[in-house]
């Protein structure tokens, strides 16, 4: 590829309080190529991308378009200079018509307002580039398929001339099918010269259409490969920051699983699943075990900790709590059941902001008595001397409100807000993601133990050697649904699971792989 | 003024309501000056009770404090609650009915039966409320303003659209009668706020309100039950509704369909907002919405005994509450502090307000 890159962005940080969001990245995008951004959750992908398109401000760093140096100061700079995204929660309006929503700012005018005839056969037009001709422009955008609107919103990007194509997670929530047909016009795009900036967690398919990728970790560069030139092993590993040694050198002080599985484990699910969400899967947990799930992002891994919670009802399957039917249809009947998830979400579904860190303490064994029955002031004091100081919470002040601690120490809040609980089963979804290294072996040391006082536990993590030391089985799951089931031991490694992870799908769901240029 | 007394005094300052007593104080002035005895007091020598302007002013803050207290629970859910003043025609309808068909004008049964069958039918239609908001999952805006138009319209089935007149002794004592010198509907009304503050704080019902007005999802990931709590505020609503209803009506023992309760809603919202409750739902203050609504009493004193023309009656209880928000705005009091920090200068030209840089999220 000799021709110049179409946009170069050289040396961009960009610090928020407290966190430093992208440091010293570079990245470059070629006319005619799709370009993956690949890296795990608050790598930093969407923050490059927002640099990009004037949703923030640099703190340092250049951004060339076209050779000539740029910074937008908002979307519709960006836009004017031929960059547009199509975001993931697509940013149409629902309420217009597909001609509306295509056309949008670019009707065509005559002397008295605006000529529809003409904007609608224009939007007919570019609709029919992109294979859309027998879709009617003056339907309403909510009429029809996710997938379609997500093929609306590039033809939108494409009437006002984008050079650069910004992709962020767009199948998501598409079929296979669907999947296929927007990488067919993805490549018919790329042909005609367009610049394509692909991000996805479906690794199979940031393999099926990228010619290049770029991995970043942690708000740096971690490098840039042409598609041909690495495997998904080594991929992955760059994403979660260690090398393949170092992957197969770890498990050796693992748990060993000397359990009997015989008797009745403490929670079965059989073929449990929601559509768009989990294909059906079972899984069983024993008594004081301790079970890891596995996985990338999107990998279904929060979506069966939910269902196992009850924060979303399944469609299908069936829970068994001790060998007996139950119904999982809220958080309170999971709680009520023993059983408790601290949410990988702390600020959207964890914290109450506002409220102070004693009444968040105690908010989930309230809630469990009922609004009759008030706590008594006493046993409030309990719970709060006995967490605030086993979670080494800093500052130890209970009647702050919650919003002004740390991450790391509203994470250990919310950890005692479940174990106030008593639960049997504690389900934790990345508690130590986004803490620092001190919190973070705190927070490790912390299940161990509890799982030896007899509490099971599930353990979601995106460190999969963090999994690999802390389970004594590991579920790894891809895709929405589960593809393996290890019982640990000293011959199971973090390779091993990788390796899970990276296996080729042959289930036909990635259809496009097939054909292929290159 | 030695620390201890200056922080506690910066501490009023700074309560949201604090300005909402100002306001109260500064109206209570006006009137004086335009005469100087307004705020006597005489005492009738043959009862004891006593009466004048400021007495005037507590009986009329009743209906209000009761709304107040109500519209307060219900915002702090993230809601509202607009049909107030419908629910407060229908418990005076029903009440005047029942005295009417009773005949008995000294029965104190005849009025026990009124007042429970009013309460009882204005907070069926507030749980009403509750379950299309939180079951049927409509918004409160529309679900109440739906209960607004309905209730007046079930106040006129009731009456067969007359302002129906009723004679009761015990049920106008209510509105006229006397304990200990004071005016027994302003003590019961204050009774009634205290009553619903210690269920609300001794319970854990704030608590769960505030959780759910603030984070709803991440309270229901905790366990909390909204569906019950919700239904539970929009009842307590509607039972208060129906209180203010009855001391509306048993002043003259006389329901006006069209009158009774009309528009009163927005008092009360207003009276909400300036006792430091946001509209946004979360943290609520029941004292801010009783100094709230004890300053939208002592305006409506204000605007009659100052002769305000009654066209110009909405146009100035606008501006004094609009001044009031002004006062209570973060960036108006930031701007004001800084301006007195700076020493008072001689007059300079007006700086515009700083830029505040957008926060980042983090």
């Amino acid at each position: 590829m000799d021709r110049p890159p179409i946009v170069e962005m050289k040396g961009i940080s960009i610090e928020f309080p407290g966190v430093k969001a992208l440091d010293d990245v570079d990245f470059r995008l070629f006319p005619g190529e799709v370009h993956s951004l690949l890296g795990e959750n608050g790598a930093g992908k969407s923050t490059l991308i927002k640099a990009l398109t004037g949703v923030y401000q640099l703190d340092s760093g250049t951004i060339l378009v076209e050779g000539e140096e740029r910074r937008f100061r908002s979307t519709a700079e960006a836009q004017a200079a031929g960059i547009a995204t199509v975001y993931q929660e697509i940013n149409l309006c629902p309420n217009l018509t597909v001609g509306e929503n295509v056309m949008l700012g670019h009707e065509v005018r005559k002397r008295f307002g605006i000529d529809w005839r003409a904007t609608h056969r224009l939007a007919t037009e570019a609709l029919a580039k992109l294979g859309l001709g027998g879709l009617d422009p003056r339907r309403p955008l909510s009429s029809i398929s996710l997938a379609l609107q997500q093929l609306v919103a590039i033809s939108r990007a494409m009437v006002i001339n984008a050079k650069v194509l910004i992709l962020d997670e767009p199948t998501s929530s598409l079929d296979a099918a669907e999947v296929a047909a927007l990488f067919r016009i993805i490549r018919q795009l790329r042909d005609e010269g367009v610049a394509i900036l692909f991000v996805s967690h479906f690794l199979d398919q940031v393999f099926a259409i990228s010619d290049r990728l770029t991995v970043l970790r942690n708000g740096r560069f971690e490098g840039e490969y042409l598609r041909g030139d690495i495997d998904r092993a080594t991929l992955i590993s760059k994403m979660i920051g260690k090398d393949l040694d170092a992957l197969k050198a770890l498990g050796s002080s693992q748990p060993t699983a000397a359990r009997d599985r015989s008797a009745t484990p403490l929670l079965t699910a059989v073929g449990i699943g929601r559509k768009g969400a989990l294909q059906p899967t079972d899984i069983d947990v024993h008594p004081g075990e301790v079970v890891g799930f596995a996985g990338l992002l999107g990998s279904g891994r929060t979506e069966l900790a939910r269902l196992l919670y009850g924060a979303d009802r399944p469609d299908s399957g069936q829970v068994l709590v001790n060998g007996e039917p139950t119904h999982l249809h809220t958080p309170a009947d999971g709680l009520e059941h023993g059983i408790a998830y601290a949410t990988e979400n702390r600020r959207d579904d964890g914290i109450i902001g506002d409220l102070t860190v004693r009444e968040n303490l105690i908010l989930a064994v309230q809630a469990g008595r009922g609004w009759a029955r008030p706590l008594p002031r006493r046993e409030q004091d309990e719970i709060v001397r006995e967490y605030l100081t086993m979670l080494n919470v800093r500052p130890a002040d209970p009647d702050r409100p919650i919003k002004e601690l740390s991450g790391g120490n509203q994470q250990k809040v919310l950890l005692g807000r479940w174990l106030a609980t008593n639960p049997r089963l504690l389900i934790l979804d990345e508690p130590t993601r986004g803490i620092d290294v001190g919190a973070k072996a705190e927070i490790q040391e912390e299940v161990a133990q509890l799982a030896g006082d007899g509490m099971s536990v599930i353990f979601i993590s995106s460190e999969i050697e963090e999994v690999v030391r802390l389970s004594e089985r590991i579920v790894v799951l891809k895709d929405h649904h589960k593809v393996g089931e290890l019982v640990n031991g000293p011959e199971v490694t973090a390779q091993q699971i990788v390796e899970l992870i990276a296996e080729h799908d042959d289930s036909a769901e990635h259809a496009p792989l097939s054909e292929e240029a290159a | 003024m030695n620390n201890r007394a200056r922080s506690w005094v910066s501490g009023v300052v700074r309560r949201q309501y604090f300005w909402g007593i100002v306001g109260i104080l500064v109206l209570l002035m006006l009137n004086t000056i335009k005469k100087p005895d307004y705020l006597a007091i005489t005492m009738n020598p043959a009862t004891g009770n006593l009466a004048g302007n400021l007495i005037d002013i507590l009986r009329a803050a009743a209906p209000i404090l009761m709304i107040a207290i109500g519209m307060a629970l219900v915002i702090a859910t993230g809601g509202i609650d607009l049909s107030v003043g419908s629910l407060m025609v229908v418990a005076g309808a029903v009440s005047m009915e029942f005295l009417k068909a009773a005949g008995d004008a000294s029965s104190v049964g005849a009025m026990l039966g009124a007042l429970g069958l009013a309460l009882a039918l204005s907070g069926i239609l507030g749980a009403v409320n509750g379950v299309l908001v939180s079951v049927v999952g409509l918004q409160p805006f529309v679900t109440t303003l739906v209960m607004m138009l309905a209730g007046r319209g079930v106040a006129k089935v009731i009456t067969s659209g007359q302002n129906t007149s009723a004679s009761n002794d015990p049920f106008r004592w209510i509105a006229n009668g006397y304990l200990f010198g004071l005016p027994a509907v302003f003590l019961i009304a204050i009774a009634i706020v205290v009553l619903v503050s210690l269920v609300v704080r001794r319970s854990a019902l704030g608590l769960m309100i505030e959780a759910i007005g603030i984070n709803p999802q991440a309270s229901r990931m905790a366990g909390v039950k909204p569906r019950g709590l919700i239904i539970s505020v929009y009842t307590i609503g509607g039972v208060l509704a129906g209180i203010a209803g009855v001391f509306a009506v048993s002043s003259a023992m006389t329901v006006d369909v069209s009158r009774t309760g009309y528009q009163i809603e927005l008092d009360a919202i207003l009276a909400v907002v300036i006792g430091g409750t946001a509209l946004i739902g979360g943290k609520f203050s029941l004292g801010g919405a009783t100094v709230g609504a004890m300053l939208i009493a002592t305006l409506d004193k204000t605007v009659v005994f100052l002769g305000v023309s009654s066209s110009a009656t909405p146009a100035f209880k606008a501006a004094v509450i609009i001044v009031i928000c002004l006062l209570q705005s973060k960036r108006v009091r930031t701007f004001i502090s800084r301006r007195r920090a700076r020493g008072t200068p001689p007059p300079r030209p007006v700086e515009p307000l700083p830029v505040r840089k957008e926060e980042v999220p983090a």
